[in-house]
């Protein structure tokens, strides 16, 4: 249970095996870790702030999962979460970023100059350029686990740095719960609005409480930086632009970062980040560096293409539809993404997608003239 | 698999040691004191009160109404021994801001003792609700003496079906917001235990939720017994679907005339029902099951949350009391389009709903008819309430029928 939690240790007047979940019919990481005897000897533990394992795996025990989308089944209420209970999220971990080990070291990369080329994508194909993450506050619990007063400090430690920012980064910030109906339509008409969550996956995990208290979107003037504070993070850091310049879109990506830490920094508070994971968000799909850099681009002939699945793969790109997560595409119009997170630089990802995408362009304009494309099958990367 | 429980008997804490047989089961209990967790003192607190107190400015229910800062702050640090605190017992109104027309509760109990701890909010909140009743010194009265009914057979013509239901709850252990998932288990382990004693017209069969074949849930959809998970967001807000299916059911009897929900919304919701118009003779089943299963869980050292005050103790603190809802689903077309038919129907105590149940509908002229009141006055009253009521309702309709004039009768008093 989020924050009250005093009454977690209730279920210790019960056995482990009484208080076990059943996992008979689930398909999501958790409950392919979670053993009864990992559950007995990690229930009496909790996080400096109270979060225990049961709070961490609400989530998966309440939603079953998919026989074909393997979802990830817990969350992290706070910093201390991964540590506390490595002995469940470390495997979990490891199986859902490519065999991660416990041991490994990420690689934090936000120098946009490392970056190769990426400014010359064709925007005939490229109709959009995307680049988002996420980031912690160090010393607050997460939005699981977040108290109404946590919430509301970390929404005016957030304005207060973003109202800094200026020149390109010169913006505003909208409260949720005081947006006037022009405001709103103006975010809807600009795709920035983000709605109280739906998803069972995020309101299991008591993220959605006290709605829409805390919450707000911050972009600037230019509409080219947004910022979402108390959705699923602390923070949603989000670079985009319409065409095919990712190397502009991850240049104001970092440039944003960097400054907003530094501000940061100068009140006393920093992101949480470690060298084992990286930065550290709500669910473990998103750490390491917690980003999804992509593009909305029209791949009518790729997309029916035999192999489509298979090069995306060798590439270690995504897709979904241009709703995003969990949607269909619509028009041969794909989003095309990085599917990593965790062991590859930030540099190194969006490169990636950049070089994946290049080719999958020239792919599509070979197929368009009737040629083929088998010379230019990539290598496993 | 060997279970060691706790078990608490009465609000007076006993220490003993009984061994308890029960018919087909040999299980040893013990009367412990229960291990009071820290109250308080794990609450983790970087903020002041005001700092935490919530948004309450666009809402519209009854916790938002009587929850002050002053009360806030008050009562924040508290928990009830199980751990339970104020911020868990009110997020389902925090989250749930409410309608204008439509004035929900905004908060639920953990547990019993949610209603002593923070008695400061629940008190005025229960006043509203229940129409000023004072749980500070008012009794509330329990009668399932079903002899004491007068009438209540009613004529099929009108009436299609009758109907009582009402919730209890298990001493010692957590409500659905706040249960954990042993405790809910345990929940069904008694009650399921109790309902197998019961023999003849009552005797039945269990279906857990998680082992339920397609057939057994075609079957009870077509009874319009099954109930799903909650999709409401006062109910999902409040935590009571955490760990779906796992330790829900529907008990009912072969003649399919009395239904026990366990773990929905509260431990068991009990329900009679027939086609047709013979009220008396679904009450009579009613109390006769309520008092047979009090009986069986009884012998296993196990006793309903009541307490002289607040009656019979459910999770939300609109089914305290009695919790009872009993009702009639009866045709009424021209008597529900007189304009005075609400104030018939207020004067008479009474609340009309669709024929879905609650914040459904009317379809056609038929109409759920049922009592407003649940604390305060017994099961009998209430039930006897809604028997003159529908009378009249029926005479009513018999005289717009006839061409003749009805009046509106006086109000009945509320607490009687």
């Amino acid at each position: 249970m989020p924050f009250g939690n005093t009454h977690n240790q209730l279920k210790m007047n019960y056995s482990a095996e009484q208080e076990f979940p059943d996992l008979s019919k689930h398909n999501n990481h958790m409950a392919k870790v979670l053993t009864p005897d990992m559950y007995a000897s990690l229930r009496d533990k909790q996080t400096p702030s109270g979060f225990t394992v049961d709070d961490v795996i609400q989530t998966g025990v309440d939603n079953p999962g998919h026989p074909f989308i393997m979802t990830v089944g817990c969350v992290a209420g706070d910093e201390e979460t991964y540590e506390v209970f490595k002995d469940l999220l470390d495997p979990i971990i490891e199986d859902r970023h490519g065999g991660y080990k416990p041991t490994d070291k990420h690689k934090t990369d936000l120098n946009p100059d490392n970056l190769q080329g990426g400014d010359d994508l064709d925007p005939n194909y490229v109709l959009s350029s995307r680049v988002r993450t996420g980031r912690s506050i160090r010393g607050f619990c997460l939005p699981p686990h977040c108290s109404r007063g946590e919430r509301r400090g970390i929404e005016s430690m957030s304005v207060e740095a973003l109202g800094v920012l200026d020149g390109d980064l010169n913006g505003k910030y909208y409260a949720l719960k005081d947006m006037t109906d022009d405001e709103q339509q103006q975010l809807i008409d600009d795709h920035f609005l983000f709605d109280k969550p739906v998803s069972p996956l995020l309101l299991a995990s008591g993220m959605a409480r006290d709605w829409p208290d805390g919450r707000g979107i911050w972009h600037n003037d230019n509409k080219t930086f947004l910022v979402w504070v108390n959705e699923e993070d602390h923070l949603r850091v989000i670079s985009m632009q319409k065409g095919g310049n990712m190397k502009e879109v991850f240049n104001r990506f970092c440039t944003g970062l960097t400054k907003i830490e530094e501000l940061f920094k100068e009140k006393g508070h920093e992101f949480m980040w470690n060298e084992h994971l990286g930065y550290v968000l709500t669910c473990p799909s998103n750490l390491g560096t917690g980003l999804r850099g992509g593009v909305h681009v029209k791949l009518p002939n790729v997309s029916k293409h035999e192999k489509f699945g298979e090069i995306l793969k060798r590439l270690r790109l995504q897709k979904r539809g241009t709703g995003g997560v969990d949607t269909a595409a619509v028009g041969g119009v794909f989003d095309i993404s990085n599917a990593d997170r965790l062991g590859f630089s930030e540099v190194e990802l969006v490169q990636m997608v950049v070089d994946g995408v290049k080719l999958l362009v020239e792919m599509e304009k070979r197929l368009e003239s009737g040629q083929s494309i088998d010379d230019l099958m990539p290598a496993q990367k | 698999m060997a279970s060691s429980f706790a078990r608490v008997l009465s609000s007076k804490r006993k220490v003993g040691i009984l061994s308890l047989v029960g018919a087909g089961s040999l299980t040893v209990g013990f009367f412990l004191n229960r291990e009071h967790v820290n109250a308080g003192s794990n609450v983790r607190r970087i903020y002041p009160a005001s700092a935490e107190y919530p948004d309450l400015r666009k809402h519209n229910n009854c916790m938002a109404s009587h929850l002050t800062p002053a009360i806030y702050a008050k009562l924040c640090d508290k928990s009830t021994p199980n751990g339970y605190t104020l911020d868990e017992a009110i997020q389902t109104g925090v989250d749930n801001p409410g309608h204008p027309f439509i004035k929900t509760v905004g908060m639920v109990a953990g547990d019993e003792e949610s209603y002593g701890v923070f008695a400061d909010l629940f008190n005025p909140v229960i006043k509203e609700r229940h129409n000023g009743y004072d749980a500070c010194n008012m009794k509330h009265p329990t009668d399932l003496d079903y002899s004491k009914i007068r009438g209540g057979v009613f004529d099929d013509k009108y009436v299609l079906s009758s109907r009582v239901r009402t919730g209890r709850s298990i001493r010692g252990l957590s409500l659905p917001p706040a249960c954990t998932r042993a405790e809910r288990r345990e929940v069904e382990r008694v009650v399921i235990d109790a309902l197998a004693g019961l023999k003849g017209d009552l005797a039945g069969k269990y279906f857990s939720l998680t082992i339920m074949t397609d057939q057994e849930q075609q079957q009870l959809i077509d009874d319009h017994f099954l109930f799903d998970k909650p999709v409401s967001p006062l109910l999902t807000c409040a935590g009571m679907a955490r760990d779906w299916p796992d330790a829900r059911g529907i008990w009912h009897n072969n003649e399919k005339t009395f239904l026990v929900w366990v773990n929905e919304e509260d431990h068991t919701r009990v329900i009679s029902m027939e086609k047709g118009g013979n009220m008396k003779r679904v009450f009579e089943r009613f109390c006769k099951g309520l008092l047979e299963v009090e009986k069986l869980i009884q012998e296993k050292g196990w006793e309903f949350m009541w307490n002289e005050n607040l009656g019979y103790i459910l999770t939300c603190p609109s089914n305290l009391g009695t919790g009872l809802r009993a009702g009639v689903h009866v045709n009424l077309p021209r008597l529900s389009k007189d304009t005075r038919f609400s104030k018939i129907l207020d004067n008479l105590r009474l609340q009309k709903r669709g024929t879905g149940g609650v914040d459904t509908a009317a379809v056609g002229s038929t109409f759920d008819i049922s009592n407003l009141d649940r604390l305060g006055q017994s099961e009998v009253q209430l039930v006897q309430t809604v028997i003159d009521g529908v009378n009249y309702l029926i005479e009513c309709e018999k005289k717009l029928e006839k061409g003749q004039d009805i009046k509106i009768p006086p109000p009945i008093s509320q607490f009687k």
